[in-house]
């Protein structure tokens, strides 16, 4: 290594010594001349005899010599000898190769097959053997720690939120499920639609974190009531405004991350936007669009456009006209209201199909492919199309949240203000449960992603709910106090890559992430079956 | 008939894979893809030699003769011998 030091201690010459000009290094004239002025230079004709002789050695007074010193190529030897490194590693490499088994094995095949022939008979045995046993059935081992209890990892929170007594109304995690973030805004309270709020994050996996500091605020013009992550790329966030916009921040980038937005246009939801989704393109593989569900009624899909717009692509309305009679509400004076979307959940099994949850309290399954015109709607680009199908036993208020099973391709969720929960198969309009989870209001309920027969549910006195019908169908198999003074809990949201995280937002502006117990995240061995005969006890 | 017999094998209840390895440990026949047989083949192959010490410094007159392993996923059965060993992974039963 010692002759690549020598570029270094070259490049160091020229910046201590700024009186020599570089053009003068290469005759030895101007470099006597300068030695008369350099006093503590030592001996020079030495170096001027061995001319390679290393250059730091001498004091700074020797700017001229350390120059011819170095304008000795030795440095390129270095390269060179770096080089010859490069070969050992590649026959390292080559060496690897030669294990893979593609490369040519000398095989006596007759000894083989003597050999395959020899084992055949007792391999079947064992085959048919294991496949008929039931020895194993319901063993399990404990080969790590089992969290036993579930704790609370982080309290996240943003301050300047929380002066303004925001609340938080959605949060999500990224697709490496590091990001956690959250949006502020206002659940509860009439005079909401111009106060400014934020979109904050925080990662879980940086050094230093901070909780209340977040990573990210983005400054958001009117209330954020819902936002997701987009499902592969972990910077970009679509959020659903308090005036009906639609808009996409990058968090990557830092100056100004907000790239796509709907504006307010005639296609704008002229209501609250309450969900928003990332939905996969069918006619290019690679690309999504976003969907987006309102209390106005409708249910729209956006584009992305060259200029940093989204543009309406298609759309959906419920129409009162579509809700079948028996269920319709009594009270006809909500008419139009009754319909408003509050949440929405894609089938896992048929992406054409979703549950929407709406104010009139019932849920109604759904499906893109619908081709029915939804009438009295006017004014939006794209004519709307009416997608319900079948609608479901209403709760006893509006419908706050719906969840599709990511393990059933019938069942899901749904809860509301009636603080129950339903669980209910697609094949028919009574739910198969009814759960009371909560005196005042449940706002949120998902799918556990990991445990067929786990949900939680975000309760109006602050509870986080798990719920775990292997243990229990009648009671919650653990509830977690999230906030003092019965402060609803808003939201919530399993990470589906670290599987033992769950975050859940709050009216005191505070999201907590917790870490749950090893019964919530690992599978039992009849669960499925359990989670099958659930679906299959349909009352006729 | 070397093909016919692998073939017999592959085709019973829940076999995922078949693997025909040397006494070396390097795959000679296999039904898997390519970085999926090395792993086994080695892995399996070291392991198998460990056991079958293992079996011997126990008691010499003893030997080896079928190895069998249960994961939460699959089960892996091995049958050695002086020049090959079978590797065979099956799912569990429903």
């Amino acid at each position: 290594e010692a002759p690549g030091a020598a570029p270094g201690s070259l490049r160091r010459s020229y910046t201590a010594g700024p009186l020599l000009p570089p053009s003068a290094e290469g005759s030895a004239g101007p470099g006597r001349a300068r030695r008369v002025k350099g006093r503590a230079a030592p001996p020079r004709p030495g170096t001027e005899t061995s001319p390679r002789a290393p250059p730091p050695v001498l004091g700074p007074g020797a700017e001229p010599k350390s120059c011819q010193t170095g304008k000795i190529s030795t440095a390129e030897v270095a390269v060179q000898s770096h080089t010859s490194q490069d070969a050992g590693v590649q026959t390292d490499q080559s060496k690897d190769a030669a294990r893979d088994f593609q490369q040519e094995v000398q095989v006596d095949y007759t000894r083989l097959l003597s050999f395959l022939q020899r084992v055949e008979d007792v391999v079947i045995k064992e085959l048919n053997k294991n496949w008929k046993s039931h020895a194993f059935d319901g063993f399990e081992v404990n080969w790590t720690d089992q969290n036993e209890t579930v704790s609370c990892l982080h309290t996240l929170s943003y301050p300047d939120a929380q002066d303004q007594n925001l609340q938080v109304t959605s949060v999500s995690w990224n697709a490496t499920g590091s990001v956690v973030a959250c949006s502020y805004g206002r659940l509860d309270d009439g005079d909401w639609g111009t106060e400014k709020s934020y979109v904050c994050t925080w990662n879980l996996d940086r050094r230093g974190l901070n909780p209340q500091r977040p990573d990210l605020v983005v400054d958001v013009p009117s209330s954020v009531m819902c936002l997701a992550f987009h499902p592969s790329q972990p910077s970009l966030i679509v959020g659903g405004l308090f005036s009906g916009e639609v808009v996409v921040w990058d968090t990557s980038r830092i100056e100004d991350p907000l790239i796509l937005r709907t504006g307010m246009t005639d296609d704008t939801h002229t209501d609250p936007v309450y969900q928003v989704n990332w939905l996969p393109d069918a006619k290019h593989g690679n690309h999504f669009q976003l969907l987006s569900a309102s209390t106005d009624g409708k249910i729209l899909v956006w584009r992305e456009e060259r200029d940093g717009r989204l543009a309406l692509a298609e759309g959906f309305a419920l129409v009162a006209q579509q809700i079948p009679r028996s269920i319709q509400l009594k009270k006809l004076a909500w008419g139009e209201a009754a319909v408003g979307v509050t949440s929405l959940s894609f089938s896992h099994f048929d992406p054409r199909v979703f549950v929407v949850g709406v104010e009139g309290g019932y849920s109604l399954k759904c499906s893109t492919a619908a081709q029915t015109e939804a009438l009295h709607r006017t004014g939006t680009s794209v004519p709307l199309r009416a997608p319900a199908e079948l609608a479901f036993t209403p709760h006893g208020g509006p419908v706050y949240s719906v969840s599709c099973s990511p393990f059933h391709r019938n069942l899901f969720l749904s809860c509301g203000t009636d603080g129950h929960v339903h669980l209910h198969s697609m094949l028919q309009a009574q739910p198969l449960i009814s759960l009371q989870l909560s005196k005042k209001y449940l706002f949120c309920v998902r799918w556990s992603p990991v445990r067929p027969l786990v949900f939680a549910a975000a309760s109006g006195e602050g509870d986080v709910q798990l719920f775990d019908f292997e243990k229990s169908s009648q009671k919650p198999a653990v509830s977690i106090k999230q906030t003092t003074a019965e402060s609803p809990v808003y939201c919530l949201e399993f990470n589906v890559k670290q599987t033992q995280l769950l975050a859940a937002g709050d009216a005191t502006g505070t999201v907590k992430v917790w870490q749950l117990s090893s019964d919530f995240t690992e599978q039992g061995p009849r669960e499925m079956n359990h989670l099958e005969q659930l679906a299959s006890e349909v009352t006729d | 008939m070397l093909e016919e017999t692998l073939k017999r094998i592959q085709a019973h209840k829940g076999v995922v894979g078949t693997i025909v390895v040397n006494a070396e440990g390097i795959p000679i026949r296999t039904t898997l893809d390519n970085s999926t047989t090395v792993q086994y083949a080695g892995l399996l192959h070291q392991l198998t030699m460990k056991a079958r010490s293992t079996v011997r410094d126990i008691d010499p007159q003893n030997d080896l003769t079928f190895l069998r392993i249960r994961s939460k996923k699959h089960e892996i059965m091995v049958a050695p011998d002086k020049e090959y060993l079978l590797i065979v992974i099956q799912n569990p039963c429903e």
